[in-house]
C-alpha cells in the first residue's frame, strides 16, 4: 500500500446560499482546491463525489457526472462517481479516494462533497435528513433522526446520571470555536442556558443541540508520494490512517444504545494504520450532528470516560488551548452540516490547522488530527488520521 | 407510498412478526433473512416468530418536529421498548401524558393507525405502544 497525501483543499462558506445552486457550490470549492494544490485540472485522474440527498432536494441524481462536467473535467474523460452514505457520504468519499491512490491505481484524485438543502422547505428538510435512518422500521413509525438521537440522550442521562447541562457543553464549545471560523454557518457564541431553553426538537434535545441544515461544499486533492515530490508543498500532510466501519442500521437493533461500535472500530483501525494512539492526537473533529452524538463519539474513541465527556468539557478540555482541541472548525453544530460535504470539511479544517493557517483558532503545535464522520445514529463511521510528515 | 410497499410488511406491522435464527436462537425485529452471527448456517432457515407484545420503556422522547406525515400529531411520544422476549422495538407511545412516562414503565403493543396519505390514498396501520399498568 502506498502513502497518500493531501495536496489541495477548498471549501465554500457553509450556510444558506440562496443565490448558489448545488453545482455552483461544488465548482467553487473544487476550483479553490485545484488552485491550492498548484496543479492543472488535467492532472486529476478521478473524482469521488460525496452527496447524500440531491435526489430528494433538487431531484438531481448522477451527481458524479454533474461535478465532472461543471468542473470542466468531463472533456478529460475521467471516471467520476458519487458516494452516498447519509451524513457520512463525505468521509466515505475520502476513504474511496484514499483507497484508489493507496492501491496504486491513481496518482491524483479529487474528492468533493456537496449538499444543497435550502432548495426545499424546512418540513421537507426534516424528512430528508431522516433519510439515513431505517425508513420502514424507524421513520415509518415517526422515529426521526433527531428523535432517535434524543432516545440516546435520555438513556445517557439515565444510565450515567449525566446532567442536561453537561450535554449542552459541546454546542457551546463548537460555537466558541466556530465564531473564529470565517467558513462557519454560525459565528455567534452561545451559553449553556441558551441551549437548554431553545425551541424543543426532541426532548431533551433542543434546536441548539442539533446541527443546522446547511448548504456547502468541500474538496480535497489527494496524491501519491510520486506526485507530492513533483509539487513540493510547503507542508507535507499525509493521511496516515483511513478506515470505515458499519453497525446495525436502526437503533432498536443495537444491544446498547450508548455504544457506537462502528466509531470505535473505524477509529481503532485508523489509529493502528497510522501507528499511533489517541493520546498523540492534538485535534479531533467529532460528528456532532447532535450534542449527544458528538459526546458519545468522544467517549467511544477513548478521549473521555463513558458518561463524563460533558463534565470534562466543563473543566476546559476540548478548548483549542487544551491538550486536545475539539471541533476547532465549529463542528457540525456551528460550522454547519451540508451532509455530503461534512466529512470532507472536517479534513479541510484539519489540514488548515496542520498547515498552521487557522489564525485565531490555531492550535499550538498541531501535528496530528483525527476526523470522525458518522451516519445516522452510528450505522456507518469513517475515521481519518492526518499528520504532518 | 405505493400499496405493495406497505402491504408486503402487513404481518410484521400488524402482528409483530420477527424472525428467529435456528442456530443461535437470537430473535430479530425487524425481521431479517440472515443472522449476522451465524451467516450461511442461517440462510433459508430463519423462522418466523411472533414477538410477545409486552415490554418496558427503555428510552423515550417527545418529538416536536414538523415532519410532513406526523405534524398533526406533534408533539408525540416516541420510545424504544425492551420487549419481554428480549428484542428492542421502537415506536410511538400513546394514551399517556409525557410527564407520566418513565424508563422501566410497562408497555404493550396496540394495533393503531400510523398515518394516511391524501384523501384518495391508503390509510397505513401498524403498532403503537400503550401503557400496560
Amino acid at each position: 500500500m502506498r502513502d497518500v497525501y493531501i495536496i489541495g483543499i477548498g471549501q465554500t462558506k457553509y450556510g444558506e446560499h440562496w443565490e448558489k445552486s448545488l453545482r455552483a457550490l461544488v465548482v467553487e470549492a473544487g476550483l479553490k482546491a485545484i488552485e491550492d494544490a498548484n496543479i492543472y485540472s488535467k492532472e486529476i485522474q478521478a473524482i469521488f463525489g460525496g452527496n447524500m440527498s440531491a435526489g430528494s432536494t433538487i431531484y438531481q441524481d448522477n451527481i458524479g457526472s454533474l461535478i465532472s462536467d461543471f468542473s470542466g473535467l468531463s472533456v478529460n474523460r475521467i471516471p467520476a462517481m458519487r458516494i452516498e452514505n447519509g451524513s457520512a457520504s463525505g468521509g466515505a468519499a475520502v476513504h474511496a479516494g484514499f483507497v484508489s491512490v493507496a492501491s496504486g491505481f491513481y496518482d491524483t484524485v479529487l474528492v468533493g462533497g456537496v449538499e444543497k438543502l435550502t432548495d426545499v422547505s424546512m418540513e421537507d428538510q426534516a424528512e430528508i435528513v431522516s433519510g439515513e435512518v431505517d425508513q420502514e422500521w424507524e421513520l415509518f413509525n415517526g422515529g426521526t433522526l433527531a428523535g432517535l438521537q434524543a432516545l440516546m440522550a435520555r438513556r445517557y442521562m439515565h444510565e450515567y446520571g449525566a446532567k442536561r447541562e453537561e450535554i449542552a457543553m459541546l454546542p457551546v464549545l463548537s460555537h466558541e470555536h466556530g465564531s473564529e471560523n470565517p467558513y462557519a454557518h454560525f459565528r455567534n457564541r452561545i451559553k449553556v442556558e441558551d441551549v437548554i431553553n431553545a425551541t424543543m426538537v426532541a426532548d431533551p434535545l433542543t434546536m441548539l443541540d442539533m446541527a443546522p441544515a446547511s448548504d456547502g461544499a468541500a474538496v480535497l486533492i489527494l496524491a501519491s508520494e510520486e506526485k507530492v515530490r513533483q509539487i513540493k508543498p510547503e507542508v507535507k500532510i499525509k493521511i496516515s490512517g483511513s478506515a470505515m466501519s458499519s453497525d446495525f442500521m436502526s437503533l432498536q437493533s443495537r444491544e446498547n444504545l450508548l455504544e457506537l461500535k462502528a466509531v470505535r472500530d473505524s477509529t481503532e483501525k485508523a489509529l493502528k494504520m497510522s501507528k499511533s494512539d489517541i493520546k498523540r492526537v492534538k485535534i479531533v473533529e467529532t460528528h456532532d450532528s447532535s450534542s449527544i452524538m458528538g459526546l458519545l463519539i468522544l467517549e467511544e474513541i477513548g478521549l473521555f470516560p463513558k458518561g463524563k465527556a460533558g463534565k470534562y468539557l466543563e473543566e476546559g478540555y476540548g478548548h483549542k488551548d487544551s491538550r486536545v482541541a475539539i471541533n476547532t472548525s465549529g463542528g457540525l453544530k456551528a460550522k454547519g452540516h451540508p451532509m455530503g460535504a461534512t466529512g470532507i470539511g472536517q479534513i479541510v479544517e484539519s489540514v488548515i490547522q496542520l498547515r498552521g493557517k487557522a489564525e485565531k483558532r490555531q492550535v499550538h503545535n498541531a501535528d496530528m488530527a483525527l476526523a470522525i464522520n458518522v451516519a445516522g445514529t452510528g450505522s456507518a463511521s469513517i475515521s481519518h488520521v492526518l499528520e504532518v510528515v | 407510498m405505493t400499496i405493495p410497499r406497505y402491504w408486503r410488511e402487513f404481518q410484521h406491522r400488524y402482528r409483530l412478526i420477527g424472525t428467529k435464527c435456528p442456530k443461535c436462537g437470537r430473535i430479530y425485529f425487524p425481521p431479517r433473512e440472515v443472522c449476522p452471527y451465524c451467516h450461511r448456517e442461517s440462510i433459508g432457515k430463519m423462522q418466523k416468530v411472533e414477538i410477545k407484545n409486552t415490554g418496558k420503556v427503555y428510552s423515550y422522547t417527545v418529538i416536536h418536529q414538523d415532519v410532513p406525515d406526523f405534524k398533526f400529531l406533534k408533539p408525540y411520544l416516541f420510545i424504544i421498548a425492551e420487549m419481554d422476549s428480549g428484542v428492542k422495538v421502537s415506536g410511538q407511545l400513546v394514551d399517556v401524558s409525557p410527564e407520566d412516562v418513565r424508563i422501566g414503565m410497562p408497555v404493550r403493543i396496540s394495533f393503531r393507525r400510523i398515518r394516511e396519505e391524501d384523501r384518495a390514498g391508503i390509510i397505513e396501520y401498524g403498532y403503537k405502544f400503550i401503557p400496560d399498568e
